[in-house]
């Protein structure tokens, strides 16, 4: 088992979240995160003033899927959420040692 | 002049409306305007100072402020406060310089006048000043600056006298207020963090909106009469409201690439102080130059002046009421057109002198405002103390002065 951590632009989470659900990939959580990449944010201008804005709003998705999936799922999100413009965000892509489902107490592959 | 004074009920109906109209600039106009420009943790108590500024004006307006401000002449330089907390007046005691409307509304139109000007000033020293020495400096900058300036300019003083224009307080409102905000906020010191973002700059466009629809009683009000003057006043501050906001978004294109709506609002408020004191005096093109001016003056104030002597004012007051504020005062000696107001003859129709008691006016708001300003932020940061500790600066003054944050998410 895997654990896919994507972080993208808030704007194209519905896109993500609609790629995933067509590769029957429903179960996701997500959260509203800060941060920034090797540019350190972007700079905006109020009244003639230009003000970094080092910690850009992102949004965290995080998708527990079995080894065998991780490709497809990783494939589509990169499709879904790229624009080819700087701060399209990364994807993280580590190993799960367990699962448990709570309401069952079902352990491994098939409580994911 | 009217030879025998006798009410006016269409003159008495505009300045109660006029009146309400001004107020509503301050509450919520200003609060909204610059609590939008604050961070999150300070929103509250920036709408509170501008709140309570109107509050504490209010009251000491009726008890005192009103009457040296606006009693009769005493030598050209102080009303005669004979007539304190209103002793004397009726409900049909008519206004000696404004004969055609009560004493009352015209005393209460002054009043929302006095009561923004002290507010404004509050934009150059958010985040930082203490509560208790905004609730000092209020009264005591009412007392010792806008009255004797008001008094000058309008209650018949020597400003007057001497023959100065300023319709609806170019010099004795914005002038003023931007001169004592940008005294206050170099005797504070700079914030901490001086590359603060506006945390909701929706509220400003809200706050900026009512600025400009309470300005039409602020210029045509200043009239004291409804009638042609009025309506000329009300057309020409439109005008150059919208030629200020066109030219500043034209700046930020030529500067940036990019148009901004802090940019379009802050011109709008610089057009609107700009035709502040002409808006009585000036023609429909004459609006129009003098407002497309005003924003290169206030954006070069802001962009070039300020980092330059590098003093924090942190909503740019100075910039925007104080630098717009003095080219309006210079630009009435410019284009006051006696076809629109006899009272009134500027340098482009043939009366240089004009510029000269202009520049006399400036000058004295100036001196008068800068150096009492002093006077009083040094009184109160020995006695009470100006600014907050570095922590509660830091944290946000609506939950270390207030106990209230403004959020709860």
């Amino acid at each position: 088992m895997k654990e896919i951590i994507a972080i993208i632009r808030p704007s194209k989470l519905d896109e993500v979240k609609q790629a995933l659900e067509d590769i029957k990939c429903h179960g996701i959580t997500v959260t509203e995160v800060k941060g920034r990449g090797r540019q350190l944010g972007i700079t905006e201008s109020y009244r003639g003033s230009d003000y970094r804005i080092d910690l850009l709003p992102k949004t965290r998705l995080e998708i527990i899927v079995q080894d065998a999936e991780v490709k497809e799922v990783v494939d589509n999100i990169v499709k879904t959420a790229q624009t080819g413009d700087i701060g399209d965000g990364k994807i993280f892509i580590s190993s799960v040692e367990d699962v448990v489902r709570i309401r069952t107490g079902e352990r491994g592959e098939k409580a994911v | 002049m009217v030879a025998t004074a006798v009410l006016n009920s269409g003159d008495t109906a505009w300045m109660l409306t006029a009146t309400a109209l001004v107020m509503l600039m301050t509450v919520p106009g200003v609060a909204l305007y610059y609590g939008g420009l604050v961070k999150r943790e300070n929103v509250l108590n920036t709408l509170f100072m501008s709140i309570i500024a109107f509050a504490i004006t209010s009251v000491i307006w009726v008890i005192y402020a009103y009457q040296f401000a606006f009693g009769t002449d005493v030598n050209g330089l102080i009303g005669n406060g004979a007539n304190i907390l209103f002793f004397g007046i009726t409900s049909n005691t008519l206004a000696p310089l404004a004969p055609t409307i009560p004493v009352t509304i015209y005393s209460a139109f002054e009043l929302v006048f006095a009561a923004i000007t002290v507010a404004l000033i509050s934009g150059a020293v958010v985040g930082r000043l203490k509560f208790k020495a905004w609730l000092a400096f209020v009264p005591l900058w009412i007392t010792i600056v806008y009255v004797p300036i008001s008094h000058w300019v309008w209650g018949g003083g020597w400003l007057a006298k001497l023959g100065a224009l300023d319709f609806a307080g170019g010099t004795v409102v914005h002038l003023d207020c931007g001169i004592a905000a940008l005294v206050l906020c170099i005797y504070l010191g700079a914030r901490k963090d001086t590359k603060l973002l506006p945390h909701h700059l929706g509220y400003s466009v809200i706050g900026a909106a009512l600025l400009w629809f309470g300005w039409f009683g602020f210029n045509a009000g200043s009239a004291l009469t409804a009638g042609g003057l009025a309506s000329s006043a009300f057309l020409v501050t439109n005008t150059a409201t919208a030629a200020a906001m066109i030219s500043w978004m034209l700046i930020d294109i030529i500067k940036t690439g990019k148009p901004t709506v802090l940019g379009a609002i802050t011109g709008a408020v610089c057009g609107l102080v700009a035709i502040t004191p002409a808006s009585g005096y000036v023609s429909v093109e004459g609006a129009l130059i003098l407002g497309f001016i005003t924003s290169f003056f206030s954006y070069y104030a802001m962009t070039w002046l300020k980092p330059r002597f590098g003093y924090d004012d942190s909503l740019d007051v100075f910039a925007v009421h104080g630098v717009s504020g003095l080219w309006g005062a210079l630009a009435t000696g410019l284009f006051a057109a006696p076809f629109i107001n006899p009272a009134g003859v500027g340098l482009f129709y043939g009366n240089p002198m004009q510029m000269v008691w202009q520049l006399i006016d400036i000058g004295t708001v100036i001196a008068w405002s800068g150096g009492w300003t002093l006077v009083i932020a040094f009184v109160i940061d020995k006695t009470i103390g100006l600014r907050v500790t570095d922590d509660e600066e830091l944290e946000g003054l609506d939950t270390t002065l207030h106990e209230e944050s403004g959020y709860r998410i």
